[in-house]
């Protein structure tokens, strides 16, 4: 159908009052943000012992001269995450599957997976850490690993899998039961109704909740070096500081944890957003 | 005497589809207008626009008097003087219902909880629903959950009731109760604009019919002359498509 609109006098009045009213409030935003910001700053540089805080934690020279030791060790975070990341996924995944199971038979597997949620939720990481660190090479069994890097990444993945599997479950439980009726109604098995149907709304829920406990990950990652081995990025500036009393390294070590942590979000974010906007809409 | 409702050369796009083109339309005080129309005519989105659910893209929408459409008028206060009722209920899941009929009370209009609350039993026994003032939606069939969505409407006292196809998710044998509830309040002379696909209701409810088609109104007048015998060659083909739907 041809279409000759040209907008009223009225709408083109309205549209730029529009205009002005998002500029109005462009304008405070601005203009706020520069107040709150510049007297923040202004406090902070103001402050009696600033010149000795910068040179404490912002030195420049410290920070290119401990640059290599932290990035050395921040390698061994970032292998750490990656391995207890996908480890932690697949673990979650299979507990949450395992506690929303319905029936009789499998009331054993639901324990489990309960009792198994239950502890390891609730003991604090640095515990599980010690216990698998040291207490399983204890034991003295063969082909049992004794590498500390991989007895910390086990504890990190026991206990980040309890948390994953109840963010998972939450969101296998948010899909509503008429989804996996209509799914059974079609011929699918229950597996299928789960894989094709269930599992991919419920990631797309759960996908923010699930991003909170990974960004968590790559910094408890770090806790490994309690085992005494691994010479992560925060033990290495730990090391730095403590020849010369200059904390600018531990700064250094949380910039590099910012550079992993936030692209993470910003990526998650478009993917989440590309295939998760439309509710029931795409595909996993 | 200026209608309650004047709605000129009303316009909305959704990117590139124009899904109303300069619709003018009047409804007077006490009047009931029925709109009919083919999915996608349009019916829907004038409810929402009207409710200011949606922003217009040229046009003027006055209700008594004063446009509503301008970007300095206050939508929160235009809204509660205009009630809607939706296809699909919305009531909220997690409220009573008596608590869905009391939030708009006491949130926007301060009524004290007391008083909301007397309200809105009475509001429930009218609609004849007071017994179940405390179950939750999930647990009342489809009509009764309509029915307690137009009382969570009435009680703030609307000008104006819009209705949004509300009988068109309901099992044919509750269809009736609902329609029933609108008849009751058009005697009681509430100004009312309903979409709808019921033609029977139509025919002995409304004061006026409008047939919507391509976004905008392509016939309108007396029931009996609209639905009986219309001038316009598709208002002709939608009414015998209805016929022989076997719905007229």
């Amino acid at each position: 159908m041809s279409d000759t609109w040209v907008p009223s006098a009225r709408q083109q009045e309205r549209d730029a009052y529009r205009r002005r009213q998002s500029l109005q409030s462009l304008l405070i935003a601005v203009l706020s943000t520069l107040v709150v910001g510049g007297a923040l700053i202004a406090a902070v540089l103001s402050a009696p012992g600033w010149e000795r805080t910068r040179e404490t934690f912002f030195s420049w020279d410290k920070a290119v001269e401990s640059f290599p030791a932290v990035l050395e060790g921040f390698w061994i975070n970032v292998q750490v995450f990656l391995v207890s990341a996908v480890c932690v996924l697949v673990v979650g995944l299979v507990m949450a599957m395992l506690k929303t199971l319905r029936g009789p038979v499998f009331w054993p597997l639901r324990a489990l997976a309960t009792v198994y949620v239950d502890v390891f939720r609730g003991l604090p990481l640095i515990l599980v850490l010690l216990l698998v660190g040291f207490g399983v090479p204890a034991l003295n069994l063969t082909g049992v690993p004794t590498d500390p890097i991989v007895l910390g990444c086990i504890a990190l993945v026991l206990t980040y899998s309890a948390y994953v599997t109840e963010v998972f479950r939450a969101g296998i439980e948010s899909v509503h039961p008429s989804q996996r009726a209509a799914a059974r109604s079609l011929g699918l098995s229950g597996p299928q109704s789960m894989r094709y149907v269930v599992l991919p709304q419920a990631v797309r829920r759960v996908v923010p909740p699930l991003l909170n406990d990974l960004a968590s990950l790559t910094k408890d990652s770090g806790l490994i070096s309690v085992l005494g081995a691994a010479i992560d990025a925060v033990r290495a500036a730990q090391i730095e500081t403590a020849t010369s009393f200059n904390f600018t390294p531990y700064v250094v070590a949380g910039v590099l944890f910012l550079l992993l942590t936030i692209p993470l979000t910003r990526i998650t974010d478009r993917v989440s957003r590309k295939y998760g906007a439309v509710p029931g809409g795409g595909h996993l | 005497m200026s209608p309650l409702l004047s709605i000129q050369n009303l316009r909305k796009t959704y990117g590139s589809s124009v899904v109303l083109r300069d619709l003018s339309l009047d409804v007077a005080e006490h009047d009931v207008v029925v709109l009919i129309g083919a999915s996608g005519s349009g019916k829907s989105t004038l409810l929402r626009c009207l409710d200011l659910l949606e922003t217009v893209d040229d046009g003027v929408i006055e209700l008594e008097g004063r446009e509503i459409t301008d970007p300095r008028a206050d939508a929160d206060q235009v809204r509660s003087r205009i009630g809607i009722v939706f296809q699909s209920f919305n009531l909220f899941p997690h409220l009573s219902v008596l608590d869905n009929i009391t939030l708009a009370p006491r949130k926007v209009h301060k009524v004290p909880a007391e008083v909301a609350r007397e309200r809105a039993l009475a509001m429930l026994e009218r609609v004849g629903l007071k017994h179940r003032a405390d179950a939750y939606p999930d647990h009342l069939s489809g009509g009764q959950q309509q029915r307690v969505a137009i009382a969570r409407s009435l009680v703030n006292d609307p000008v104006l009731m819009l209705f949004d196809e509300v009988t068109s998710a309901l099992d044919p044998e509750l269809v009736g109760e609902v329609l029933a509830m609108l008849r009751d309040l058009k005697s009681e002379g509430m100004t009312m604009l309903v979409a709808t696909h019921e033609m029977g209701f139509a025919r002995q409810v409304a004061d006026e019919v409008c047939f919507l088609d391509g976004g905008r109104v392509l016939e309108r007048g007396a029931p009996e002359q609209v639905l009986g015998e219309p001038t316009e060659e598709r208002t002709q083909q939608f009414l015998k498509r209805i016929i022989q739907a076997g719905r007229l």
